[in-house]
């Protein structure tokens, strides 16, 4: 997979995206809404094609392939075979007319073509119970409604599988989910990832989350990418203050419990409204002049990469269990499991 | 928090149970019903001032006890206690005279904010019908609502559509505190709201509840925020409050496995803190044929024979700290 560069219209609503993603590895679009992470999600799958209001320019490389150049059944093609989706809404991704084993039968179909029955049934069982379903036999002949909101995105799961992907998008696929389903669908995510060395690009507003499965963690604000690195740096030595800020304002389950909640002042604004300069600098507290009339550039550290003029210099002291890396820029990473 | 036993109680619930009849999914015929036991035998308090917040997954019940409690629905048994006065059975006019001092806070605020209405005239309208207030009186409390809630005065004019999410929700959360109530509801206030936002609301929260001595029925499915804004907590499950008892408390050393999966599943926004994920097994069940014994026992870690006979007794672990397990025996 290669670079990448996006720019929008005029009130672009994602603008000058550039980032790659590796094999093997989860990559977390974290940021609020309207940040543009969906929108930068869906052009990856060429699904902002079929939204007139937007238009894409710029780059997009796909296993060297240049989806940009690509006609719309050429993007087809790839779609649910090569790059994968997985939605918010399990419950409305799914069709509630057909059984569950109808519609994974198409999914299978895309990369394998026609199977004959015993072959597809193996593989129809062998998929759910790949994403941790047991009883495979009922859920296949169970339509949507008769199955819980986790069930059902594990189903969804299973089918984006079914194409067998190099690259699995999934976009906010927990957050209609229970914390306790939650937990099991990120493990589900994540072993199938290291199982099969595919490349999960998750798009998620919550920083916990990305903390739990990311490798590396792209933050958005306002349609840009504000910081973009492994997510040891992002999550101890975050750069850009929107990063920081974000990461005070979540409450800790441990820990000294502050008596007000740190926040960020204001809201982000939505793209007609963006500030010139930096997006972020109404709402910042480093902003200096230069902010408000220059739009940041990315500056560029090997792994590491963030548009601000004033950054958070990194500090390593206050890490309470690690040791203190002496000479490295970078942040032990912790083996991905 | 002890204030329990010296103050008296600001809203008690006593062994309040809330049945639904719904049609049997597989009879054709409609005279078979089936009884959905939503809430079932719980039991708690809030004290004037205090957060008291309800967590569980979704189908737990927080809801529909949280509805029971500011009189929205009557229980099938039990009773409701505010402030003194038994209200389990109140309706109409009695209903009408108490709803001032309890106000409901919603979770989506567009959805609760009449699109036609400015933010004025919004928060203007229960100081108008129940309130009374007209002219420039009710003009200079519309203001200083707006100003107390850290909106500006000139956005009266505004309609909802027009505001962020965090402003309408504190157009919701003005319109609630125009009465001076004494217990709000806040259902799922800060779910929807992105986290930068979120700290906001949470904050303004606990401020009105110093300032004011609003004391808050909050339901979250979040931990994390619930521990920076509740002083006890209640964990539902299928309907059953399995433990219930000071924040700090719970958070730190819960009693209930259920509750520890809970905290265990909670994401926490740090590397270092990065815990073994506690993966119950499978979904919750069907509550309309909960499991026999205790409700838990099919995604319980630690389930015994003893779970799948009889039912859990209800242990006080200190005064006021209670859970529902065989284990704590």
């Amino acid at each position: 997979m290669r670079a990448q560069r996006r720019k929008g219209p005029a009130s672009a609503v994602v603008d000058g995206v550039s980032f790659s993603l590796n094999r093997g590895e989860t990559t977390c679009v974290v940021g609020e809404s309207g940040s543009g992470k969906s929108v930068t999600a869906r052009a990856i799958m060429g699904l902002t094609r079929l939204e007139p209001a937007l238009s894409v320019s710029g780059e997009i490389w796909f296993d060297g392939k240049p989806l940009h150049q690509m006609d719309n059944p050429s993007v087809a093609r790839l779609r649910g075979r090569d790059i994968a989706m997985v939605f918010q809404e399990p419950m409305s991704s799914l069709d509630p007319l057909f059984t569950v084993g109808s519609q994974l039968t198409e999914s299978l179909r895309r990369r394998h073509g026609k199977l004959p029955n015993q072959n597809l049934r193996t593989r129809l069982l062998a998929l759910l119970s790949d994403v941790g379903i047991p009883d495979g036999e009922r859920v296949l002949r169970s339509r949507p409604h008769e199955l819980s909101g986790g069930m059902c995105q594990r189903v969804m799961i299973a089918a984006a599988l079914a194409g067998e992907p190099d690259l699995l998008i999934a976009d906010e696929p927990t957050t209609a989910l229970d914390v306790t389903v939650q937990a099991g669908i990120l493990a589900l995510l994540e072993r199938i990832r290291t199982e099969r060395g595919m490349a999960v690009l998750l798009v998620t507003h919550d920083m916990g989350v990305a903390a739990e499965v990311a490798d590396q963690v792209l933050v958005m604000y306002s349609g840009r990418i504000v910081e973009n690195a492994s997510a040891d740096e992002v999550f101890e030595s975050p750069r850009h203050p929107y990063t920081a800020g974000l990461l005070s304002c979540v409450p800790a389950l441990e820990g000294e419990k502050p008596s007000v909640l740190p926040t960020i002042p204001g809201s982000m604004p939505s793209p007609e409204q963006r500030p010139p300069g930096c997006a972020f600098h109404p709402r910042c507290a480093r902003s200096a002049d230069r902010c408000s009339t220059e739009t940041p550039l990315q500056t560029q550290k090997p792994g590491l990469e963030y548009a601000c003029w004033n950054p958070i210099e990194p500090t390593f002291l206050p890490m309470p269990t690690a040791d203190v890396p002496t000479h490295t820029a970078q942040a032990p990473k912790e083996d991905a499991r | 928090m002890t204030t329990l036993a010296t103050e008296p109680a600001l809203l008690t619930l006593t062994d309040v149970s809330k049945h639904f009849s719904i049609p049997s999914p597989r009879a054709l015929r409609p005279t078979e019903r089936k009884v959905l036991r939503a809430v079932d035998g719980v039991s708690l308090s809030i004290a004037p001032g205090e957060t008291f917040a309800l967590v569980g997954e979704s189908g737990s019940g927080k809801s529909t006890l949280g509805r029971i409690a500011v009189r929205l629905s009557e229980p099938t048994s039990g009773t409701v206690t505010f402030s003194g006065q038994d209200v389990t059975h109140y309706s109409g006019r009695q209903l009408r005279r108490l709803r001032p001092r309890m106000q409901v806070i919603f979770q989506d605020p567009l959805g609760a904010l009449n699109p036609r209405m400015t933010a004025g005239k919004i928060v203007a309208e229960p100081l108008q019908a129940i309130g009374g207030l007209r002219g420039s009186a009710l003009d200079d409390r519309v203001d200083e609502l707006f100003r107390a809630v850290g909106l500006d005065p000139a956005q009266r004019l505004a309609r909802p559509r027009t505001l962020s999410g965090g402003q309408r929700q504190r157009v919701g959360i003005a319109r609630a505190i125009a009465l001076n109530p004494d217990l709000i509801l806040a259902d799922e206030a800060v779910s929807a709201l992105d986290v930068s936002v979120q700290a906001q609301i949470a904050n303004l929260l606990d401020e009105l509840r110093e300032n004011l001595g609003i004391g808050y029925l909050f339901i979250a499915h979040g931990l994390p925020i619930v521990r920076q804004l509740a002083q006890r907590i209640g964990v539902m499950y299928l309907g059953r409050l399995v433990e219930c008892g000071p924040a700090d408390e719970v958070l730190r050393n819960p009693r209930h496995p259920y509750t520890r999966a809970l905290i265990g599943a909670s994401p926490v926004a740090r590397r270092r803190a990065r815990r073994e994920r506690v993966v119950l097994a499978g979904d919750p069940p069907n509550p309309l044929s909960p499991p026999s014994g205790c409700r838990f026992r099919t995604r319980c870690p630690q389930a015994m024979d003893l779970c799948a006979s009889q039912p859990p007794p209800t242990v006080e672990i200190t005064p006021g700290y209670t859970a529902e397990c065989h284990l704590l025996q």
